[in-house]
This record gives C-alpha cells, sequence and structure tokens, in this order.
C-alpha cells in the first residue's frame, strides 16, 4: 500500500517528493499518519471555536428570533381572527333580532289593519243595518197605511153600495142605519 | 484515483483522498501550516455561516429556500436537546448545534468531487468525542458531586449483580468516546474509499458502465451516510449529556 502511495506520488507533481516521503512513512490510512494530527486538530478547534461563535453570537439569536416573531404573528392572526369571528357573530345577532323586531312589527302591522278593517266593517254592518231596519220600518209604516186605508176603502164601497142596492132595491135608505149595519157586518 | 499501470494491471489508490498535505509548497506539515485539512475546515465554516448567517439576513416571517433550511436545521436539533435532555439542556443546544452543523456540513462537502473529507480523519473525529467526554464527564461531577458516580452503581439490579454490573458501566463509559469517534471516521473514511475502488475500475472499458452504476449508487448510499451519521453522533452527545444532567434515570 505504501508503496503503491508512493508510487503515485511519484507521477503526480502537484505533491512533491517531500509529501511523497511524507505518505511513505506513514502506515496504509493516511488517518494513522500522527505526523499531521497537530496539524488537524489545530485546524479543526479553530473551525469549531469559529463555528461555535458565529452560531452563539448570530445565527441562533436570530433564528430563535425569527421563530419568536412567527409564533408571535399565529398567535395574534388567531387571535385577530377569534375577534372577526366573534364580530361576525354579533352581526349575526344583531340580524337576527333586526329581522325578529321586523317580523313582528309587521305581524303587529297586520293585526291593527286587521283589526281596523274589523271595526270599519263592523260600523258598516251596523249603520247598514240600521239603514235597513229604518227602511223596513218605513215600508211597514207605508204598508200599514195602504192597508188601513184600503180598509177605510172598503168600508165606504161596502157602504155605497149597500146605499145602491138598497136604493135599488126599493127602499129608503137611510143612512144611518146602512152605516151601522155595514159596521156590524165588516166586525163579524 | 486508479491508474492503468504499464504492466495493465489497475492500480488503486482508494486512501489517497484522505492525505493531508501543504496547501503552498511541500514543506513538512507542522502544527500551523494551512493544509487541505485548513482548507476544507475553511469551507465548512463558510457553509455554515452562508447556511444559518446569509439565509437569515432579511429575517422574513414566512421564510424563502434558504432560511427554511436554517430553520429546519435549528428546529432539527433543538427538538434532539430537548426531547433528549429535558428542558434544563437547552443552555447547551449551542455546543451540540455547533458539533451538528459541523459534522453534517463536513460530511457533505467530502461528498464534493476532489474534495478532502476531514470527518474522516481520526484526528477530527476523536478530538469531538473526547470533547464531548471530557465535557460530559466534567459536567457530570460538577453539577451533581461524588454522586454522579451513581450512574454506574445500578440499584434496580439485585445486589450481587451491581458490582459486576459497575464493571460493564464503567468500562463501557471509557469506550464510548472511542466508539463515538470511530464510528464516524469509519463510515466516512470507508464510503469515500468504496467510491474510489469503484472508480478504479473505471479503467476496464468493460466494466465502466457498471462502475459508474455503483458509484452513483454508491453516492446515494453516502448521502444518506452522511445525515445519519452527524444525526447518530448528535443524538449519542445528547444521550450522554443526559447523563450528566440526571446520571439516576
Amino acid at each position: 500500500m505504501a508503496d503503491n502511495t508512493q508510487a503515485a506520488h511519484g507521477a503526480d507533481a502537484a505533491h512533491g517528493a517531500a509529501a511523497a516521503g511524507h505518505a511513505a512513512d506513514a502506515p496504509g490510512m493516511p488517518q494513522l499518519d500522527f505526523g499531521t494530527f497537530p496539524n488537524q486538530i489545530f485546524w479543526l478547534i479553530v473551525a469549531l471555536v469559529a463555528i461555535y461563535f458565529i452560531l452563539s453570537k448570530v445565527a441562533l439569536p436570530r433564528i430563535a428570533g425569527i421563530l419568536a416573531d412567527r409564533q408571535d404573528t399565529i398567535t395574534n392572526d388567531i387571535a385577530a381572527a377569534e375577534e372577526l369571528k366573534l364580530k361576525a357573530k354579533q352581526a349575526e345577532a344583531a340580524y337576527e333580532k333586526a329581522l325578529a323586531d321586523a317580523r313582528s312589527e309587521a305581524t303587529r302591522i297586520a293585526n291593527d289593519t286587521k283589526a281596523a278593517m274589523q271595526a270599519d266593517l263592523n260600523e258598516a254592518i251596523e249603520k247598514a243595518d240600521a239603514e235597513i231596519s229604518a227602511r223596513a220600518a218605513e215600508s211597514e209604516k207605508a204598508i200599514a197605511e195602504i192597508r188601513a186605508s184600503a180598509l177605510e176603502s172598503v168600508e165606504a164601497v161596502a157602504k155605497d153600495t149597500t146605499g145602491a142596492l138598497v136604493a135599488a132595491l126599493g127602499g129608503q135608505a137611510d143612512e144611518g142605519r146602512i152605516n151601522a149595519a155595514v159596521d156590524a157586518r165588516l166586525k163579524g | 484515483m486508479a491508474t492503468e499501470s504499464s504492466e495493465g494491471g489497475l492500480v488503486f489508490h482508494p486512501m489517497d483522498q484522505f492525505i493531508v498535505s501543504p496547501l503552498f509548497g511541500d514543506g513538512p506539515v507542522a502544527w500551523y501550516t494551512p493544509t487541505n485539512v485548513t482548507l476544507w475546515l475553511a469551507l465548512t465554516v463558510a457553509a455554515i455561516a452562508l447556511l444559518l448567517v446569509n439565509s437569515t439576513r432579511d429575517a422574513r416571517v414566512v421564510p424563502g429556500k434558504a432560511q427554511s433550511i436554517a430553520e429546519l436545521a435549528y428546529g432539527f436539533v433543538y427538538k434532539m436537546v430537548v426531547d433528549v435532555t429535558g428542558k434544563d439542556g437547552v443552555k447547551y443546544f449551542p455546543y451540540i448545534m455547533t458539533l451538528f452543523m459541523f459534522i453534517v456540513v463536513a460530511n457533505f462537502l467530502g461528498l464534493l468531487p476532489m474534495a478532502f473529507t476531514t470527518t474522516s480523519h481520526i484526528a477530527v473525529t476523536a478530538v469531538l468525542a473526547v470533547a464531548v467526554f471530557l465535557t460530559v464527564t466534567i459536567l457530570g461531577f460538577v453539577l451533581n458531586g461524588p454522586s454522579f458516580l451513581g450512574m454506574f452503581w445500578v440499584s434496580s439490579a439485585p445486589l450481587p449483580l451491581r458490582p459486576v454490573l459497575a464493571l460493564i458501566e464503567v468500562i463501557s463509559y471509557f469506550v464510548r468516546p472511542v466508539s463515538h469517534s470511530i464510528r464516524l471516521a469509519g463510515n466516512m473514511m470507508a464510503g469515500h474509499a468504496v467510491i474510489k475502488v469503484f472508480a478504479g475500475f473505471a479503467a476496464i472499458a468493460a466494466i465502466s458502465p457498471l462502475s459508474v452504476v455503483a458509484i452513483t449508487a454508491m453516492y446515494g448510499l453516502e448521502v444518506l451516510v452522511s445525515f445519519i451519521q452527524a444525526y447518530v453522533f448528535t443524538i449519542l452527545t445528547c444521550v450522554y449529556l443526559r447523563d450528566a444532567l440526571h446520571p439516576h434515570h
């Protein structure tokens, strides 16, 4: 293995004789070339310290800040959404209430109108009834008058006829007696 | 990485990709030499900064793609820490996040062609694992005092068994950093080496289509392994941390 390494290095101009000789000293694995350990350890510690300071001074606080900001934003947004939801609910309740009010108002107005119309109707009916009864009474009176006058006429006609009959039969018509006789008959 | 030698045989160099070499010149690798390790560690740092800092510059409430990834990574690790260690583990979250981001980004960068995989080196993963081990051990004693040792004394077991169990627990406790580091380095190294071996076969014309298919399949698997190993390393760190915070389970 060491021979191979050396051969490769002989061919490779980038690694000079010193490096090739160095590799040849090493066992098969460059990992076990203890001569390079101080170098590796020194630079590793430098790199680790650099990374540690980059992370702890800049990167980690910054990322933590970003994550905290995001958490805050999310929390705030959720709170805002919750608030908006509450507002929407309130608006809905107000709308429902307005609707119910309007509905009851409408019902009330309908009822009022119905009552008013009923009252008007009742009044009109009453008036009509009164008129009808007045007319009926009038008619009745007229009929009674007609009946009375008719009766009177019957009496007069009866008396006249009776007088004429009596005269025609050659009797001396006594008006008083004729009247009495007709009256008695009519009553009978 | 494989070359057909003059004899016509195949020569594989699956491990050459792991060689640590200086960026400038060919001098010896001293502890301060800028090497390919330095380059790829720097790229890892830059990628993490790009991903977690640059993408969150606008800090939008509704995130874009890059910001989503950054937030996802944050949430992923944060949830892991809270779920495993509990609320009191949150103050160690930056450390865990550092570990996770380093491993996952280094693993993925290592999957780029011609890349150097820093996490495939036992030196790197051992430092990470030993750091976790020392942190957990010291933290355990600082927070709990000597009662931290009660972790090894399984009081729910029958009395005669307890010393045996304690021995096993102590051994397993000290094996933790070993398995913790070798698991990560081993996975990363093996996958990359296998890809290179398949790539070596591509030099033979007859096999090259199969080789390409195999490389593609291995690459897909390696993408998965890169994330899973970062996840495993991190969640084990959380588990060990929980032992330090709450030794009496």
